[in-house]
């Protein structure tokens, strides 16, 4: 039984009736599923037209250079050739490829091809052919020289480097981010309230540490590609394997300079998008090649483009300042930073204050918080969206320094973090008066530390053959959607057989969600789920979607989705009671049924549908919402690690990870475990295999699996996964968000098991044996020598 | 050069390239379930059998399978949907992208292997990788199909 929180009309309104969910709460399989799982043809590539041209893209091999020539004569004259274009044939419109709300934060800093490249794999040509063999003989072809420049490669030296990435005049932000291009700088943050310094100096403890996060590679198992061709009209129609399908469509639209209205985009089934498909690749490509050429074409990345010609998460520098009273209260949290963004500022500005947004509320007792810093361009491939969106870097360094904080108080760090952290219906520093709408952090924490059995274990066991085990643990929060800004709307129709249509914009790149809102509306109008038909994502039929990202779907679209489920609802009472001459309220709608509460009237479903879309009814019935919120809702996570270390080689292995969950209401216990399985084995990843690596010219080391490592089936211990449902009252049943938070605790959890066991304090990721090694070294020194 | 194979128990003559890789020239002919998702024969996206062995068709010049019988998971599909029912009801399958490679070698390794225990389960299937479901979800269902066998 869960409790209704909304009113019929208003999601705002609560009030405590109870109902038994029949469908939400369901572990039901992905609508989906057994299409994809079975390999049937649904994605991108296997849509695309036959005949297309296959697109391959000439990349600049230096890190920072301006092509003084390019000769493309030879290179067009091979048989089979359809077109090459340089920068002398695209629109001189820069614009930004981070799928983002109008007007994006995101700097308008790059044009489709440019005189200037600004990073090894930068584009320099787009050759389309007949086949690829063609279009890579052809490639081979083209000459081009370059006037070298020196590049800017470490990000710490970045700020007022003698190169500036970034000089053009025409470089343009939508409002003012900070931006300083002349240093190098792309974006400023300052966020502060109360007297950091006068409050350090009344602190009894203060710990100051700086922590390195890496940059990261999405590596979701399908690449980047996309199709497109011009439709009977001579409008554009672009396939896109993408998480933003109206993003591409107005970035189109001003990159290629035409109407958003000759514009169509349409999202397949996707393989992956891990939020690397929140910033844009290669529709930009077809796209110019579908114009210009008037043909179908195609472009698909192979794994090393996708390695070293897209995005990586922002790699990050973060200094942390935290101070307490002699009872173990945190007055002071003070983090500052500094951003890699590369090449282009692809949420640059965003990423960076998510850092803050996502830590400064954790801990409310304080007194001064602030964060701030700098994001900066380098000449390496641009960072942009990634799963956990600042907060996972921000988690590493805040909840390392916690437990740092917590050895020098002489506090279990389990109890520093229930006395400190904020609780359901509180509020803290940067939270301006406003309260923390649902929380069950605490009873997470509680129930992780009894799965992981942390009494017993913490801090470290010797096991014999120079080896220990030991646990460690870290809390987080993420959001649920953006609060203010992205807007989600849906539809659902009444068909003329009696079954529905949901429309909506959000864009399922394999978590369940068009499952999940179908399984919203269902038990809105309270029908099974097989009469209903999902329509997601085409920018021609779907109502506008942001798109999925920022852990927006479950929350902003599910509401949407709720509403216009609920519109609907109202409207087929509404025309059941005209149908059966009887007013409003004296008719109930089943699922089935309209009839009349008091009385034996009624109207089977597919009759009136019957009646109002091809009899003389002559009114199909449409439910519509647009819902945005005002609140980003924070879900929770309390992780627990334990790790198993051999003290003579460094090597770590994780023999469990406990996640204990609150993302409000579950409304797929199956599908948000595997969301949480699957986020907490990538960070499991970030934390101790994975780092996107530079060769000493710029050039990515790390373009293969062989070089990137993600964790195998082998790497991978228990992972134990456990909900603590709050109730969030702004969310649809109950529900926040699930997608992102999941891959923030990892890191700091097993860096802080790491150093329960062998006193090494691993404060630049991934913890990889090689460190944990030489630190061994260092400590076995120190210790030597006292 | 021309290649005489057998594709899902039907006799084709292909025209293939010296250098072309099976993948491509099985997505050519129409076998979309192929995906390539790493180009270093590290991802078993694009698994197929050889007389019935689990290989790399990514990695299989195409001139090497001359008369050979070759299996994709449209041959299979009624075995295929059995295990991917049990793997959609665990929510294991996620993004799909990596499922038809991933139940190849699931199949193959029910032909090949005996009760095997959960180590030698998770031997077998290292080589898909999957970036999704971080696994789990993946082995309880193995787990449950070889069961209900």
């Amino acid at each position: 039984m869960y409790r209704l929180p909304w009113s019929a009309s208003s999601c705002q309104k609560v009030f405590g009736g109870t109902i038994a969910m029949r469908i939400v709460g369901k572990g039901i399989a992905k609508i989906d599923g057994m299409s994809i799982a079975t390999g049937k043809p649904v994605y991108t590539e296997d849509l695309a037209m036959v005949n297309s041209l296959v697109i391959k893209i000439l990349r600049s091999p230096h890190a920072f250079a301006r092509i003084s020539s390019i000769d493309t004569a030879v290179a067009e004259k091979i048989e089979g050739v359809e077109c090459i274009l340089t920068y002398k044939d695209v629109p001189h419109q820069r614009f930004t490829l981070a799928g983002q709300s109008y007007p994006e934060p995101s700097p308008y800093d790059r044009l489709i091809l440019e005189q200037i490249v600004r990073y090894v794999g930068d584009e320099v040509a787009i050759i389309a052919a007949v086949d690829e063999r063609t279009a890579l003989k052809a490639m081979a072809l083209i000459k081009v020289k370059y006037e070298l420049f020196e590049p800017v490669l470490d990000f710490e030296k970045a700020i007022g480097h003698t190169s500036i990435v970034h000089s053009e005049d025409d470089l343009h932000c939508n409002f003012d981010i900070g931006m300083n291009k002349e240093m190098n700088i792309v974006s400023s943050h300052n966020v502060e309230v109360g007297d950091i310094d006068g409050e350090l100096k009344k602190c009894n403890v203060v710990v100051e540490e700086t922590f390195y996060t890496q940059a990261n590679a999405h590596a979701m198992m399908e690449t980047y590609r996309a199709s497109s061709y011009l439709d009977h009209m001579g409008r554009l129609v672009v396939i896109s394997s993408t998480q933003i399908p109206f993003h591409v469509r107005r970035q189109l639209a001003k990159a290629l300079q035409i109407p958003a209205s000759k514009i169509r985009v349409i999202k397949p089934r996707i393989g992956g998008g891990f939020g690397g498909k929140q910033t844009s690749a290669v529709e930009i490509f077809t796209a110019i090649v579908t114009l210009k050429t008037g043909k179908p074409s195609i472009l698909v990345y192979g794994r090393t483009e996708t390695f070293s010609c897209t995005t990586s998460r922002h790699a990050m520098r973060l200094t942390v300042r935290l101070g307490a009273d002699k009872k173990g209260y945190i007055k002071v949290v003070d983090i500052q930073g500094l951003s890699d963004t590369g090449a282009y500022g692809e949420h640059a500005s965003t990423v960076f204050s998510v850092v803050g947004d996502k830590t400064l509320p954790l801990y409310n007792k304080t007194a001064a918080v602030r964060f701030m810093g700098n994001v900066v361009y380098t000449n390496k491939m641009p960072a942009g969206a990634f799963r956990g969106y600042g907060a996972t870097q921000g988690a590493f360094a805040l909840e390392s320094a916690v437990n740092i904080l917590a050895e020098k108080l002489a506090i279990d760090p389990v109890e520093l973090r229930l006395k400190n952290l904020i609780r359901e219906g509180e509020t803290c520093l940067t939270y301006k008066g406003n309260l923390l709408g649902s929380s069950s952090l605490h009873r997470c924490i509680e129930k992780g530390k009894d799965l992981i059995n942390w009494n017993a274990k913490y801090p470290v066991q010797e096991v014999g053959h120079n080896k220990v085990r030991a646990v460690g643990m870290a809390v987080t929060m993420q959001g649920s959607g953006i609060a203010g800004i992205d807007t989600a709307s849906a539809e659902i129709r009444l068909n003329d057989d009696g079954n529905f249509t949901l429309l909506i914009g959000s864009t399922d790149m394999g978590t369940g969600s068009d499952t999940i809102l179908a399984q919203m509306a269902a038990e809105v109008l309270e029908i099974p789920m097989e009469k209903i038909i999902v329509n997601a994502a085409d920018t021609d039929i779907s109502p506008y979607d942001p798109g999925s990202y920022a852990s927006s779907t479950t929350y902003v679209t599910g509401m949407a989705v709720v509403q216009a489920a609920e519109d609907l609802k109202r409207q087929i009472i509404e025309s059941g009671g005209k149908f059966l001459e009887l007013s409003t309220e004296e008719v109930v709608f089943d699922g089935q049924t309209i009839k009349m509460i008091e009385g034996d009237k009624s109207v089977k479903l597919e009759k009136l549908a019957e009646f109002l879309v091809l009899g003389s009814g002559k009114h199909q019935l449409v439910g519509n919402a647009t819902y945005g919120s005002p609140v980003s809702p924070p879900p929770f996570i309390a992780g627990f690690a334990e790790v198993e270390i051999d003290k003579e080689t460094g090597k770590v292995d994780l023999l469990d990870y406990v996640a204990v969950v609150d993302c409000g209401t579950v409304i797929n216990p199956n599908l948000a475990r595997i969301q949480v399985e699957g986020g907490i084995v990538q960070g499991i990843g970030m934390a101790m295999y994975e780092e996107v690596k530079y060769g000493e010219k710029g050039n990515l080391l790390t373009n293969t699996f062989m070089q990137y490592k993600i964790p195998c089936r082998k790497d991978i211990g228990n992972v134990r996964v456990s909900f603590e449902e709050s109730f969030e009252a702004t969310g649809p049943f109950g529900a926040k968000s699930i997608g992102e938070v999941v891959i923030n605790t990892p890191a700091p959890a097993i860096a802080h098991a790491v150093y329960n066991a062998v006193k090494v304090r691993v404060t630049a990721l991934p913890i990889t044996p090689e460190k944990v090694f030489m630190e061994i070294q260092k400590v076995n020194r120190t210790g030597e020598s006292q | 050069m021309q290649i005489e194979v057998i594709v899902n128990q039907k006799k084709i003559t292909l025209a293939v390239d010296n250098d072309e890789f099976l993948a491509d020239t099985l997505r050519s002919y129409g076998m979309l379930s192929i995906r390539k998702g790493c180009d270093t024969t590290c991802c078993g996206l694009c698994t197929v059998w050889i007389e019935g062995k689990p290989t790399l068709s990514c990695a299989m010049l195409s001139f090497r399978v001359n008369g050979k019988h070759i299996t994709t998971i449209e041959g299979v599909q009624k075995e295929a949907e059995k295990f991917a029912e049990i793997l959609v009801a665990e929510g294991a399958e996620q993004c799909g992208f990596c499922s038809p490679g991933f139940i190849m070698t699931v199949l193959a390794m029910k032909n090949e292997l005996n009760n095997p225990t959960e180590e030698e389960i998770v031997h077998y299937l290292t080589g898909n990788l999957c970036r999704c479901t971080g696994y789990l979800g993946q082995l309880r269902a193995v787990k449950k199909y070889l069961e209900v066998l």
